[in-house]
């Protein structure tokens, strides 16, 4: 546990020494006045957490300033820690963790280049060191070279892959894997999705179609949709959210690349927006980075001096 | 792109269109919405306030209160320095005029340099030029396979090479390309983050040896405030000459662009705009300047036709276009041309206007198919004049099409709205269009 967390701070601490470290430092030995409260803005806002949730906090600040009077820093950042994590912490618990039926289908879900096939290769690593019974499925029947990538990851983390030819129709591959997963005990079903733009009707329509034909096999309680967002993206991951949740349903999110810097705003913005729990960020390229992502510990890493 | 900030800006300016006269408070309270607009498009917050600063500093003026249509005058001032952050005009990649000429891309996990890789390739193929694709990229899985693929498939040749390290394959590559008499080297690099030190070194090492005569980074146009640092990163350690846009068919609003062009004073030379590889196009700032303001770009429209479409039949359509005389037959024409444009939003976006009237409506390409099929059923006299379609007529036409006469009622209310619109804009109103007004939605 205690290194799990110094990784997670290693990994943010690109983010925090730009971004929301910076609120420390701004405050450190300042009083608090609108001046104050500017610049922790521009901080938030250049951290990606967006107009909205910014605009929250800084009206919170104005009025607790007002009101009980902030008298020193550490009240200010006790203050927004427990804003942030108040943002955070109110979404409902994931699916994963609530039925216990299996096989549990994890359909991966984003748009391109947002790191879904790495997930899927880290996600399968991490349920297998949980000594779960584990199988890919390769969706992604479009971008050139998909397939062989995923049968890469699987077979590091040593699970179950089924494979698809390129070209193939990728329900029908959602397909045969659920109904192998079923038939072989497995636990969890993780199905790699080609990247599409939300913007593409058609795109998002071979995405629904991928449900539903899992569904024939697999009852609906059962499948989890989880979209992978990139830790960069700007306020466009709303619409995205947004979108797919209308198409396929969004149960959870991934947040990954979240070992840059600037990233993590995002996760403040979309919680604050929109009532999507994140299930695991994404912190690293090795194997085992893919944490699940606890508010908390977020919050202190993010803050962490 | 940028359809949710033309809407803000369209809401922005019918205030100011209203108010007559504007005070000093008039141009602060609408540059505040303009502020929050382009901070929610991305904008880095620094480039907004410098933005900002710049165009209340240029309205709040005498010039501005007493002239006629203030609120005219204010929009032109934003545009103006919307076109100045994002460079005034399109800026051409390196002429391939040697050989070979080098052009090398970067940037970050996910950004699209593979499929950007494709598509230059291609580019050069069709202007008759010999590409050599590199694959530079020996960290993801897989990498280097998936640009074999995209390679076979425009039929250019992949250069590749086992257990090397990225700098001696691109130097390899160099080497290989004189000898072959390669026309265009392209330098398909691994995707890396800014501050990975020991990566960012590798592509110092790169570009020193193959000196390549254009350094592109390619950038997410859906990147965050991180836009900046990237960018300025990336500019720092290898003087870049240009910058590539990508995922811009997605409905990001693209604040990046002007981000990244603010901080580094690179120009943004292309734009991609969608998943086929023919998906390419040189990057305009004064057009896409128009485009954040809601005001259109047929000219982006016009030239995408003349590519798709023989001259004289995008001579036509403009004209038309112009005369508002547009019939169903036209309507068909433009339809079987519209299919070799590209993907139909990216080309609904780019006509006045309609990026707003288009929210929430969802072109569905397969119901062309349906329109295409009533449109054949009729007799030219009907294409021409939708007016003597009579019920009985109807009737014959959904037989013919295996459609309903509902359809057809539909698809004539929706033609007709679709002729006022034209109309409506050859006369540069903005006016949106009521839901479902669009042939395409069936």
């Amino acid at each position: 546990m205690f290194s799990k967390l110094k990784q997670l701070k290693e990994s943010l601490s690109k983010t925090r020494d730009n971004l929301l470290g910076k609120i420390g430092r701004l405050i450190s030995g300042r009083k608090i006045d609108d001046a104050l409260i500017d610049e922790i803005e521009e901080v938030l806002l250049k951290a990606d957490v967006g107009v909205k949730a910014t605009q929250k906090i800084i009206d919170l600040l104005h009025r607790q300033a007002s009101e009980s009077g902030l008298a020193d820093e550490d009240s200010v950042l006790r203050l927004l820690k427990n804003e942030i994590a108040g943002i955070l912490t109110r979404k409902p618990s994931s699916k994963s963790e609530t039925n216990n039926s299996r096989p549990l289908v994890w359909l991966i879900t984003g748009v391109n280049g947002t790191g879904k096939t790495t997930t899927v290769g880290k996600l399968a690593h991490y349920l297998k060191a949980q000594g779960k019974e584990v199988m890919i499925a390769a969706c992604d029947t479009f971008r050139a070279a998909a397939v062989d990538q995923l049968a890469i990851w699987a077979e590091r983390s040593g699970v179950h892959f089924m494979r698809a030819q390129s070209g193939a129709d990728p329900a029908s591959v959602a397909f045969d894997a659920a109904t192998s997963a079923k038939n072989k005990n497995i636990d969890y079903l993780l199905v790699d999705t080609a990247g599409r733009l939300h913007t593409k009707a058609n795109l998002m329509e071979e995405l629904r179609k991928i449900r539903r034909v899992t569904e024939k096999v697999i009852p609906p309680e059962q499948i989890k949709a989880t979209l992978v967002i990139d830790g960069t993206t700007g306020q466009n991951a709303l619409s995205q959210v947004r979108i797919f949740t209308e198409t396929v349903g969004c149960d959870s999110l991934v947040i990954t690349k979240l070992d840059g810097t600037a990233r993590g705003g995002i996760i403040i913005a979309i919680a604050e927006e929109l009532s999507v729990p994140v299930d695991f960020i994404g912190i690293g390229e090795k194997i085992d980075d893919l944490q699940p992502f606890d508010p908390r510990e977020f919050v202190e890493a993010l803050f962490e001096n | 792109m940028f359809g949710e900030l033309i809407d803000r800006f369209d809401d922005i300016f019918k205030t100011l269109r209203g108010a007559g006269k504007l005070s000093e408070k008039n141009i602060r309270d609408s540059l505040k919405e303009v502020r929050r607009a382009l901070l929610e498009a991305d904008v880095n917050y620094k480039v907004v306030k410098e933005f900002i600063k710049r165009v209340e500093e240029e309205s709040v003026g005498e010039k501005v209160l007493k002239s006629i249509e203030p609120g005219q005058q204010i929009v032109k001032i934003v545009h103006n320095e919307l076109v100045q952050v994002l460079g005034e005009k399109a800026v051409p990649l390196a002429p391939i005029d040697k050989t070979p000429t080098i052009y090398m891309l970067c940037g970050l996990q996910g950004s699209g340099k593979t499929t950007l890789a494709g598509k230059l390739a291609l580019q050069a193929k069709r202007k008759n030029k010999k590409p050599l694709l590199v694959a530079a990229d020996i960290y993801r899985p897989a990498a280097i396979t998936q640009l074999k693929i995209l390679g076979d498939s425009v039929g250019v040749e992949v250069f590749h090479r086992e257990n090397a390290q990225p700098p001696d394959i691109c130097y390899e590559a160099k080497k290989y390309a004189e000898k072959n008499f390669v026309d265009l080297v392209i330098l398909d690099t691994a995707g890396r983050l800014h501050i990975d030190e020991e990566l960012m070194v590798e592509l110092e090492e790169i570009k020193s040896r193959v000196v390549p005569d254009e350094l592109l980074l390619v950038a997410d146009a859906m990147t965050g405030q991180d836009a900046v640092n990237l960018a300025e990163q990336f500019h720092k350690r290898l003087a870049l000459t240009g910058v590539a846009l990508t995922k811009l068919d997605g409905d990001a609003r693209g604040g990046a662009a002007i981000s990244i062009r603010a901080v580094t004073g690179c120009p943004i030379k292309l734009a991609s705009v969608g998943e086929k590889l023919s998906d390419l196009e040189p990057f305009h700032p004064d057009r896409m300047a128009s485009r954040i303001l809601g005001m259109g770009d047929i000219v982006s429209l016009v030239e995408k036709a003349q590519q798709a479409v023989d001259m004289q039949a995008a001579a036509k359509l403009e004209e038309k276009l112009k005369k508002n005389a547009f019939t169903l037959e036209d309507f068909y024409d433009q339809m079987q041309q519209i299919k070799k444009m590209g993907p139909l939003e990216s080309i609904m976006g780019m006509i006045p206007g309609v990026g707003k009237a288009l929210k929430g409506i969802q072109i569905d390409e397969k119901g062309l198919t349906r329109v295409e099929a009533m449109i054949q059923s009729m007799t030219p006299e009907e294409r021409r004049n939708p007016q003597i379609i009579d019920g009985s007529r109807k009737v014959r036409i959904a037989k013919g099409s295996g459609n309903s006469v509902q359809n057809i009622n539909l698809l004539l209310k929706q033609f007709a709205a679709m002729q006022k619109m034209i109309k409506d804009m050859s006369k540069f109103k903005f006016k949106g269009l009521p839901k479902g007004a669009f042939p395409f939605q069936m």
